[in-house]
């Protein structure tokens, strides 16, 4: 019996190398494991043996069972293996193609950058505000105490709707518009659409875009306007960029100044982009509300102090982007759009 | 401006080296752009004298000459140069010399004669064109007689220094001129100013002699007229000192008496301008209003025809010049002028600024007259100039002077108190810095232990009032002082108007769903509103006009997006962009009468604008994605009037019965218009309907617990039945059980007869309460079938 043994499992052996599928195992199977199969033939003959052969008979027959079990147990798993292969090689993508990207739309840079900076001042407690495009004389100059003379009042210079009525040239009407409802303190910051009469080159256009904006407040003083354009500058362009506050004149402000910030190429080491100075030119003009402007807005001088700055959005654009011709702001050009 | 340190340092010292004056000047308020360095690298130039020219033998346009350059042996040079004569001093580049172009001089053969150097021009001294002097600008330099032989051409010449270029501010033309910066300078240093000495010597008989008064007619218009006379005049050119001082603040030397009245402009800021005497009638001159279309030929020998507003200094005839602008050519000091009248005078600033800008003409002068100076320097520069002109030995100043107008000034007071001070620039100066800071820019000020009571000197127009004299103290203290101090005060949060919240979100959807921002001018041309297909009677034409515009293409403040879109489409076409998404948020103008007297109604519209591979329903699927977003529902009605728009493709958009907006297909004569050869699809919705509108307060809804059952219809119906009112009366059948009905197919074609389509909808059932039974939905969906027969003689396909 034990040669019987031995042989049926070389047996088996072999004929389950010769297996090529789940089919031909299972048959495998069924001859020598199956309730008819030849192993469990020779368990039931088992009660022919004697007391002492049975007990090292029944050991064998099982460890050879183990063995058959085993053995189709590997070779059932290397055929899904080889099987599951064969699946995944029919699936393989040429995943070097292009994706398909959704449609994204974008916003066009020069707003991008408006808006940014209407950001930066709302988290610093300003309220945002917008105005009319067009302004009258008296908020666009006469309240923000532009002399009579003064040649921005000309008609070579800004453009009429009628006597008393313009395009607006700056945002700072927008300054005389809220101090005149008089709802003290002021914090605002108001961006637009401004318009000067200069044909378009490179560098100008004759609708452009300005920032304002005003601090009205008891106490208010240069040290906070200083602080206050440090703090939106940082913001705006990095912790590394410096500040120069040059004493300029605007007609609204009195003592008034020009802000330099760092020139960004050189980061103030100078350059020739900078004219060696270190220092990029004129970001925004500031200063402290003239005593004029106040009291045209009824405001008291001796008991109110304010601080207003105002500067170009486009420049801070193009910098932004490196942007080298104003007028692409304005073609939208769908390639140019793209790029941002 | 330009300001040549080494005229500055005449009247102010210097402590300092030009780059850190350029620094410290600048942040005390006078810009400086740049500092220009007139150092230039020439090596072995020297001037010589021409003994002899002769004709080349063999070349027609060379000549020969012989130079005396202080040595044993005169050089041989050869020369195409026409502007020289014999016994002209020279500047010589010899063998070896280098000149700041780099190029470098060696003998050199002529048509077989040798030539040992070459003769200079000041252009190869790399000045530019327009400053070089009249008699010297078509060749070679021509220096004074009295010139010593040999000697080093930047010696001569005196090539080196430098100058500050000055960005004056509106407020300070005091500072546009060499004694003001001069000023500016002493205050920013903490160095002593000093006014040139003015002094003349030598006067010969009396005014009176030769004219009889000068007279002020319009005191508006001029307010100090001072006449000085010369005679025994002898027209050179100016001493090389003069020419090259001019040459060095960036003005070209004319001949001695011009460069002695623009050496004074600039000096002292004030204009000055010589008359030929003989030239003038009646012994006098008026500053008076032109006469109704006189005419005046100007220095440039133009004839121009005056207004009446303008100012003219007329004799007793007629207009002699344009006052502060343009001198007349008759009375022009020409090579034989032997006495002249040199007025000096102060005009009123807007009247010279618009009689400058009406003739196109603007000088040096008129750009200082179009300042408001004050009458104070005109005596003072008059006599200026009679100095340099006695000193400079071009002509005899005769004795007295004419005088009209004002003569006195009373200095304003203002006065400063320290706190005030403290409270706007938030630092504490001390009040003898204060004073110091005041009285070296010669404001004359004291203290009185409350307040510093300032006199305002004459030149100093732009101090008014307190916070005037607080940015003097406050500059020359140096706004970089100010130590930075955050606000104080509640801390708030910033807030943004309802309409820009609404906007901002309005833009971040458009750009999800793939739409691409434009910002274009709110000026646009009226022929826009044709090339739309507005009609003539259309409100979109009733427009704001500019009155000044840049011209036709920019002067109507836009009443619609649309023109804008199209034009951007149009152009990204023809670029060869074949798709495109665009969107704009921006203002459109209303007048409220016409001509407009009052400001107009701005409001906010929202254009859509695409073209592409797209049609009418992805436009609309934008248009009810972006309203859905704002828990709007909106209908639509068919407009088949609109001409911007394709009649049967156009929908006009309704907010509770409520027109908002429009979009559809262009019309094919507004794409004809553009020039496209595609259809383009455009909306414009009003922004405020939305905000009002809008519906954004989102609340939970439980979600379905019982599934749904979905089945599909398709009838046939006739081409003209409308899916959206198929679809309603869907929904209609059993609003509570109907979830949605939606339509998924359009068929015409085989199987179905001509004039007749087929459409399917899948209609979801759900009822919330439970799970629903076939038998119910079969009896609904039976009876949607029957409603569609009625209403739309639909048959089941």
């Amino acid at each position: 019996m034990k040669e019987q043994l031995l042989k049926l499992e070389t047996e088996a052996l072999e004929q389950l190398k010769q297996c090529n599928d789940n089919a031909d195992i299972e048959k495998v199977r069924v001859q020598y494991l199956g309730k008819k199969g030849e192993l469990t033939l020779i368990l039931r003959s088992m009660g022919s043996l004697s007391e002492e052969e049975r007990p090292e008979m029944g050991k064998l027959a099982n460890e050879v069972r183990a063995i058959i079990e085993e053995e189709i147990k590997n070779i059932k798993e290397k055929a899904s293996h080889h099987e599951s292969a064969a699946k995944l090689k029919t699936e393989t993508l040429d995943i070097t193609m292009p994706g398909r990207m959704p449609e994204i739309g974008r916003r066009h840079p020069l707003i991008k950058v408006k808006e940014e900076l209407e950001s930066v001042f709302m988290r610093m407690g300003y309220d945002v505000i917008s105005g009319p495009e067009i302004e009258t004389v008296d908020n666009n100059f006469d309240d923000l105490n532009a002399p009579y003379d003064h040649p921005s009042r000309d008609w070579s210079d800004t453009f009429y709707i009628a006597d008393d009525l313009i395009l607006r040239t700056h945002t700072s009407p927008m300054e005389i518009r809220v101090m005149k409802e008089g709802k003290l303190p002021i914090r605002m910051v108001s961006t637009g659409r401004t318009f000067r009469f200069d044909d378009v080159d490179d560098t100008h256009s004759p609708m452009f875009h300005q920032m304002e904006c005003l601090v009205v407040d008891k106490g208010v003083t240069m040290a906070n306007l200083k602080d206050s354009i440090d703090q939106f500058v940082k913001e705006l362009f990095g912790s590394d960029m410096k500040t120069r506050f040059r004493p300029h004149n605007f007609p609204f402000t009195e003592p008034s100044a020009e802000v330099d910030v760092s020139c960004p190429i050189c980061m103030g080491k100078g350059c020739p982009s900078c004219h060696g100075t270190g220092w990029s030119m004129e970001l925004l003009g500031c200063g402290m509300t003239h005593p004029n402007v106040l009291r045209n807005c009824g405001i008291d001088p001796e008991v109110y102090s304010g601080y207003a700055f105002g500067m170009g959005i486009d420049r801070v654009a193009m910098v932004k982007y490196g942007i080298p011709n104003i007028r692409l702001l304005f073609e939208n050009d769908v390639r140019f759009l793209k790029q941002f | 401006m330009l300001v040549p340190i080494k005229w500055m340092s005449q009247y102010v010292d210097i402590n300092t080296d030009d780059k850190t004056l350029a620094d410290k000047l600048t942040l005390t308020g006078s810009h400086v752009d740049a500092v220009i360095d007139y150092n230039k690298e020439v090596i072995n130039v020297r001037t010589g004298k021409i003994l002899e020219i002769k004709q080349h033998p063999n070349a027609d346009k060379l000549v020969v000459t012989q130079i005396d350059i202080n040595e044993s042996e005169p050089v041989q040079i050869i020369t195409g140069a026409k502007n020289i004569s014999e016994g002209d001093i020279v500047p010589v580049s010899l063998e070896g010399a280098v000149l700041p172009n780099g190029l470098k001089i060696k003998k050199t053969n002529f048509r077989g004669l040798p030539s040992y150097g070459m003769m200079v021009s000041y252009e190869e001294l790399g000045f530019e064109d327009k400053i070089i002097p009249k008699e010297s600008r078509d060749g070679i330099i021509i220096l004074p007689k009295d010139t010593p032989l040999g000697k080093d051409i930047k010696e001569v010449l005196e090539l080196d220094g430098s100058a500050l270029e000055v960005e004056v501010t509106f407020n300070r033309p005091d500072c546009l001129n060499i004694v003001g910066m001069a000023r500016e300078t002493a205050a920013t240093l903490g160095t002593k100013f000093k006014f040139p000495e003015i002094s003349v010597k030598n006067e010969q008989g009396d005014i009176k002699d030769y004219m009889d008064c000068v007279e002020i007619e319009d005191e508006d218009l001029c307010s100090r007229f001072y006449a000085k006379v010369i005679k025994d005049i002898k027209i050179g050119p100016s001493p090389l000192w003069m020419q090259r001082t001019l040459m060095d603040a960036g003005m070209r030397p004319i001949s001695n008496i011009v460069d002695v009245t623009n050496y004074v402009m600039l000096e002292l800021g004030q204009p000055l301008h010589a008359y030929n005497l003989e030239a003038l009638e009646g012994k006098k001159l008026v500053a008076r209003r032109a006469r109704k279309d006189e005419k005046i030929i100007t220095i440039d020998q133009t004839e121009r025809t005056l207004k009446e507003n303008m100012l003219v200094i007329a004799d007793g005839e007629k207009p002699a010049c344009i006052a502060g602008v343009m001198g007349g050519f008759n009375s022009e000091i020409s090579d034989d002028t032997k006495v002249m009248v040199l007025e000096s005078a102060n005009f009123n600033p807007k009247s010279i600024r618009e009689t400058s800008k009406k003739l196109g003409m603007r000088s040096e002068a008129s750009a200082r007259n179009e300042k408001p100076m004050g009458h104070m320097m005109v005596e003072l520069a008059s006599l200026r100039a009679c100095q340099l002109i006695e000193m400079i030995g071009a002509g005899t100043v005769v004795g007295g002077y004419l005088e009209a107008g004002k003569n006195d000034y009373d200095a304003p007071i203002v006065t400063l108190r320290p706190y005030r001070s403290e409270m706007l620039l938030g630092v504490d100066i001390p009040v003898e810095d204060m004073l110091k800071s005041l009285n070296t820019l010669e404001i004359e000020s004291t203290f009185d232990g409350e307040k510093i009571i300032s006199k305002i000197p004459y030149f100093r127009t732009d101090i008014e009032q307190e916070a005037d004299l607080i940015e003097e103290v406050g500059r020359l203290y140096g706004f970089e002082n100010i130590e930075s101090k955050p606000l104080t005060g509640s801390t708030r949060v910033g807030r943004k108007s309802e309409i820009r919240l609404l906007e901002d979100d309005m833009k971040t959807i458009a750009c999800g769903m793939g739409l691409y921002e434009i910002t274009t001018y709110s000026f646009i041309s009226p022929k826009t509103y044709d090339n739309i297909c507005a009609p003539d009677d259309s409100p979109l034409r009733n427009y704001v006009k500019i009155l000044n515009p840049l011209g036709e293409d920019f002067s109507s403040m836009r009443t619609t997006l649309i023109p804008n879109m199209m034009e951007v489409i149009q152009r990204n076409s023809n670029r060869g962009v074949d798709d495109a998404k665009l969107f704009e948020i921006g203002s459109i103008f209303i007048p409220k009468s016409q001509p407009v007297t009052e400001e107009p109604y701005e409001k906010q519209k929202l254009c859509i604008g695409m073209y592409g591979n797209y049609d009418f329903y992805d436009l609309k699927g934008i248009v009810e994605g972006i309203l859905s977003r704002f828990g709007i529902k909106s209908s639509i009605k068919a407009v088949k009037d609109n001409s911007t728009f394709h009649p049967g493709r156009t929908a006009g958009l309704y907010i509770n019965e409520e027109l908002v907006g429009i979009y559809g297909e262009a019309s094919h004569q507004t794409i004809e218009n553009y020039g496209l050869d595609h259809k383009v699809y455009i909306a414009e919705i009003d922004v405020e309907k939305i905000l009002e509108n809008k519906n954004t307060e989102w609340k939970y809804e439980a979600l379905p617990k019982y599934p749904a059952m979905v089945r599909d219809i398709a009838v046939i119906v006739k081409d003209e039945v409308l899916a959206g009112e198929m679809e309603e009366e869907i929904k209609n059948v059993n609003p509570h059980l109907i979830e949605s009905v939606k339509l998924f197919d359009v068929y015409k074609g085989e199987h179905i007869e001509e004039g007749y389509k087929s459409t399917a909808f899948s209609v979801t059932y759900r009822n919330k309460e439970r799970t629903l039974k076939d038998k119910e939905v079969e009896n609904i969906h039976n009876k949607i079938l029957q409603v569609l027969n009625k209403k739309f003689e639909a048959t089941l396909r």
